[in-house]
């Protein structure tokens, strides 16, 4: 933040224009022995000269500070350039000594740094050194925050400045500016703030930290609104999370719910489309890599219908030769398609290697949104809450408006009848399960951007996005949606509350226990069916 | 079980449930596990070459205690139509409550030298916890192994069954089960060893645990185990409660509009599954040495599965032919080839649902009929499906509507 701080700053310099000159009265002093002595130095010189400063300190904190003679100079490299009138010396004098700081004046020198640039002309420069101020100020800065609050007239920095300010006066004498601080402070949502007037409400040994009992309970007040605005985050924070594992469960579980719910074949091997689709992402990495390097960071696009077609071909193969001659058996259908994920982990072992490959993520999914100060979104998550609704749309679509969605609900709803009408059965029923491993492999490539790929993956969502379509309801798109998000949300929520693990058993133990009350899921279908 | 008019005294009904060749070949067995291994291992020289070395006895051993559990699952999946993929909690559930007696047995010849079980002394545990009271004696520890894991079955078949979940729900829901007990006892804080569970005994009610004649002993128990849960299963099948069982395997909903309330058939047949799973445990631990979480993970309960499709479903022996089958086949291909095992593993599910819907002994008795037929062409035609009950001496029961499909 700091040295971003003093780039930005460079920069502004060599924009800047012309200086008037510093009085040299002022320089000399920051070459005294002791710490103190230099740190009056640097105070009284931002009080004579603030923009004129700016150069001097900044080359002060890189330690290229010196004394030529009785002159101090600036050292860059070969030139030396005189501090006080800011032109370079030619010939270049001899040095007679450096001035060198330790970390207090560095620490010192940064926050002065900091508030110059309060003065800069340019806001995005004045936010940054506002918001640096803002999260730790001292008292010696307060002259020169008044001076910057008095020109200020941006009212989103003005009000950072009024937090770095009521900072600064904490340590003030006078308890009539320390209660006002306190309530100034009372608007933050900084978990730093809080700690500090934390601070004041307690006892040192027999004495109050804060002396001034209406300055105790000012802060108590100010503490509980800031932990409330800090718990609003936290939950927002919470319930985002807890969307963003919804949306992996019901890329993990739309397929299942296509080939369970729809057509009621157990597809133990699910887990492992999703491997399938996972290792086509990274696949499509390697092969941007070798060809088009340029364009490594939109592999991902490449991935997506790459992943489909891998995901939707070994769907395919499955249903031609092992799911075929298994319908109306569902247990036989579980245990033969459990055989299959064994046999494509150790397939994927063989090929890719027993350790886990690395995908990573491009560069326009780094980062995330600022929404809060303690509330970050990362793009990564947001991108594939917006992929699973994407997703879920084109099924949506597919099931709902296309001929070949006409024939799967019919299939679905009467076999028998759709047959007669002229349905092929047969050859819907394997393109409904192609789709199915399709979207699994989707959410593979999703999967490839957050967790680990490699041969073991798929295992770890098998039970999870069974949970989602028990729990939903066969044949239901809305009943998964719904059973995701819930799922999503209370596990994250729970996961606030009790830890990862027990929130897990928890979430299961409440599955167990919802079944038995509605053993037909969320959304049961409505009708007369013949159990068995 | 109503009763019936002429009650036949319970001891002869268990002997007629077998036939004479069957009991030949179980008193053979017990023979040969309770004379000639341990005359084979402790009085024949290492280097003779009839001489059952330790690595055979562990083992056979650890095969006999999964048989157990194969024919608790046919019981269940096989007669009732009821596929667990639970079962490997129930196991480990013996395995752990037995567990807590030997590590009790450790004493203080434990790494810390502390009463306490290793692992409390590292996590500063001052004292055992509640569920720990008593472990350290032998008949509390026994008890411990048939009632917990029944308790937990009964109640949670109680809710399952009464909300007439079944099939593949009811699979999925079991399958979650054991999965969420995994997480659970993988934390420290459970009281059950975390991740390592219990391991380094050393005694069994003051016999070194290590020692050949113990070995043996806990070998002859786990036989001894296997026979009995076979003479029971049978002669549970046989019984009007097996009958019922299967039919309402075949349909429930029939066997509700007869009358009866499918209810406590099955949560008998599933409670007494689970308690023969949890005994199979407690002979296992002692004889491997370890019990750790991972015995409840997701695969594990689904191999018992593939152990009773291999043998064949629905014929008791079946399960223990699979069991040894699979086992074996393991212990091989583990030591020789590992890269390839899960393609064998992968290609027995996909072999045996597609073409051994019988599983091994469905196999036999179709090659048998079909050379019998062969040499006396005038006998009527063999039955296309073969009944599952392989050395049936009574009336054929009422021809099963749909075999063993669920």
């Amino acid at each position: 933040m700091r040295t971003i701080g003093a780039i930005v700053f460079g920069w502004l310099l060599s924009i800047s224009g012309a200086h008037a000159a510093i009085d040299p009265a002022l320089l000399t002093p920051l070459a005294s022995a002791g710490n103190d002595a230099k740190i009056t130095a640097i105070t009284a010189l931002v009080d004579a000269a603030q923009r004129e400063a700016l150069p001097v300190l900044k080359a002060m904190a890189k330690g290229s500070l010196a004394l030529a003679g009785e002159r101090v100079v600036i050292v860059d490299g070969e030139h030396v350039i005189d501090a006080a009138t800011n032109t370079e010396i030619m010939p270049a004098p001899e040095l007679t000594e450096s001035i060198g700081i330790n970390n207090r004046l560095r620490r010192e020198l940064a926050s002065t740094l900091a508030s110059l640039r309060l003065f800069s002309n340019d806001r995005e420069v004045r936010w940054d050194a506002a918001q640096e101020l803002a999260s730790g100020t001292d008292a010696e800065l307060l002259p020169l925050l008044e001076k910057a609050l008095a020109s200020e007239t941006d009212p989103e920095i003005k009000a950072r400045l009024q937090m770095a300010h009521a900072q600064g006066s904490l340590a003030s004498s006078d308890a009539a500016v320390r209660l006002n601080a306190v309530r100034v402070l009372g608007d933050s949502g900084d978990p730093n703030i809080c700690q500090l007037l934390q601070a004041l409400t307690e006892k040192n040994g027999d004495s109050w930290v804060e002396p001034d009992s209406a300055v105790r309970a000012a802060a108590g007040t100010s503490i509980r609104a800031i932990e409330k605005r800090l718990a609003f985050a936290e939950n927002v924070g919470r319930a985002f999370t807890g969307v963003s594992l919804a949306s992996i469960l019901l890329l993990a579980a739309l397929g299942l719910a296509i080939t369970y719910g729809v057509m009621g074949v157990i597809n133990m091997a699910h887990g492992e489309l999703l491997m399938v689709g996972a290792y086509s992402a990274w696949a499509m990495q390697g092969v941007f890599q070798a060809y088009l390097p340029n364009l490594l960071d939109w592999y991902l696009l490449a991935a997506i219908p790459v992943g489909f077609l891998a995901a939707a071909l070994v769907g395919v193969l499955m249903e031609r030769v092992v799911i075929r001659h298994l319908y109306g058996r569902p247990l036989e259908t579980l245990l033969a398609t459990w055989g299959i994920s064994l046999f494509l982990i150790q397939l994927a072992r063989t090929v890719f290697g027993a350790q886990n490959v690395e995908v990573a993520n491009p560069v326009w999914m780094a980062g995330g949104i600022e929404v809060l100060p303690n509330l970050l979104l990362p793009w990564n998550r947001i991108i594939i809450i917006g992929f699973s609704v994407a997703v879920l749309a084109a099924m949506w679509a597919i099931l709902n408006l296309s001929r070949m969605g006409m024939f799967v609900r019919a299939v679905t709803q009467n076999r028998p009848m759709a047959g007669c009408v002229g349905v092929p059965t047969g050859r819907i029923d394997t393109m409904a399960f192609g789709l199915g491993a399709g979207i699994a492999g989707l959410g593979g490539v999703a999967l490839s951007q957050i967790a680990n790929v490699g041969p073991d993956m798929g295992q770890g969502y098998i039970v999870d996005s069974f949970m989602v379509v028990v729990l939903g309801g066969v044949g239901q798109l809305a009943g998964a949606v719904w059973a995701a998000l819930g799922l999503g949300v209370l596990t994250k929520f729970l996961e606030g509350w009790t830890g990862a693990v027990v929130a897990k058993i928890a979430v299961l133990v409440i599955i167990i226990i919802f079944i038995q009350k509605r053993p037909q899921g969320l959304f049961a279908l409505k009708g007369r069916f013949v159990e068995s | 079980m109503s009763s019936s008019p002429a009650r036949t005294p319970f001891i002869v009904r268990l002997g007629r449930s077998f036939d004479a060749r069957s009991w030949l070949l179980v008193g053979l067995f017990a023979v040969f596990a309770l004379i000639v291994v341990p005359v084979l291992h402790l009085l024949l020289p290492p280097e003779s070459p009839l001489h059952l070395s330790t690595y055979f006895i562990t083992l056979t051993g650890k095969i006999l205690c999964y048989a157990i559990v194969a024919v608790a699952m046919d019981l269940i999946w096989g007669y009732g139509g009821i596929l667990s993929l639970g079962h490997g909690l129930f196991f480990a559930l013996g395995g752990y409550t037995f567990g807590m007696y030997l590590m009790r047995e450790i004493g203080r010849d434990g790494s810390y030298q502390s009463d306490l079980p290793d692992f409390m002394v590292f996590l500063d545990w001052q004292e055992v916890p509640w569920f720990w009271t008593g472990s350290e004696h032998f008949v509390w520890a026994v008890l411990l192994v048939l009632i917990v894991p029944a308790l937990i079955a009964f109640v949670f078949g109680f809710f399952a069954f009464r909300s007439r979940i079944k099939g593949v729900y009811f699979s999925i829901i079991t399958q979650a089960l054991t999965y969420a007990a995994m997480l659970l006892f993988f934390r420290n804080e459970t009281g059950f060893g975390g991740n390592n569970g219990f391991t380094d005994f050393k005694r069994i009610l003051g016999y070194s645990i290590t020692a050949p004649e113990t070995r043996v002993v806990l070998f002859g128990l786990s036989a001894l185990a296997l026979i009995g849960t076979l003479l029971l299963a049978r002669f549970l099948v046989t019984s009007k409660f097996g009958r019922i069982l299967t039919a309402i395997r075949d349909s429930e909903s029939r066997v509700m509009f007869i009358g009866y309330n499918p209810l406590w058939y099955k949560l008998f047949v599933w409670t007494l599954s689970a308690m023969l799973c949890a005994i199979a445990g407690a002979l296992y631990v002692p004889q491997v040495g370890i019990i750790n979480p991972s015995e409840m993970a997701v695969a594990n309960s689904i191999e018992i599965a593939i152990w009773v499709a291999v043998g064949g479903r629905g014929t008791l022996i079946g399960a223990v032919i699979g069991a040894f089958i699979v086992n074996l086949a393991k212990s091989w291909f583990t030591v020789s080839f590992p890269e390839y095992w899960l393609f064998f593993l992968g290609a027995l599910f996909i072999v045996s649902t597609l073409w051994l819907p019988q599983g091994v002994v469905g196999l036999f008795l179709r090659l048998r009929s079909r050379s019998r037929q062969a040499t006396r062409p005038a006998t009527s035609p063999a039955p296309r499906a073969p009944q599952p009950t392989p050395v049936e001496p009574r009336p054929a029961p009422p021809p099963a509507a749909k075999g063993a499909r669920a």
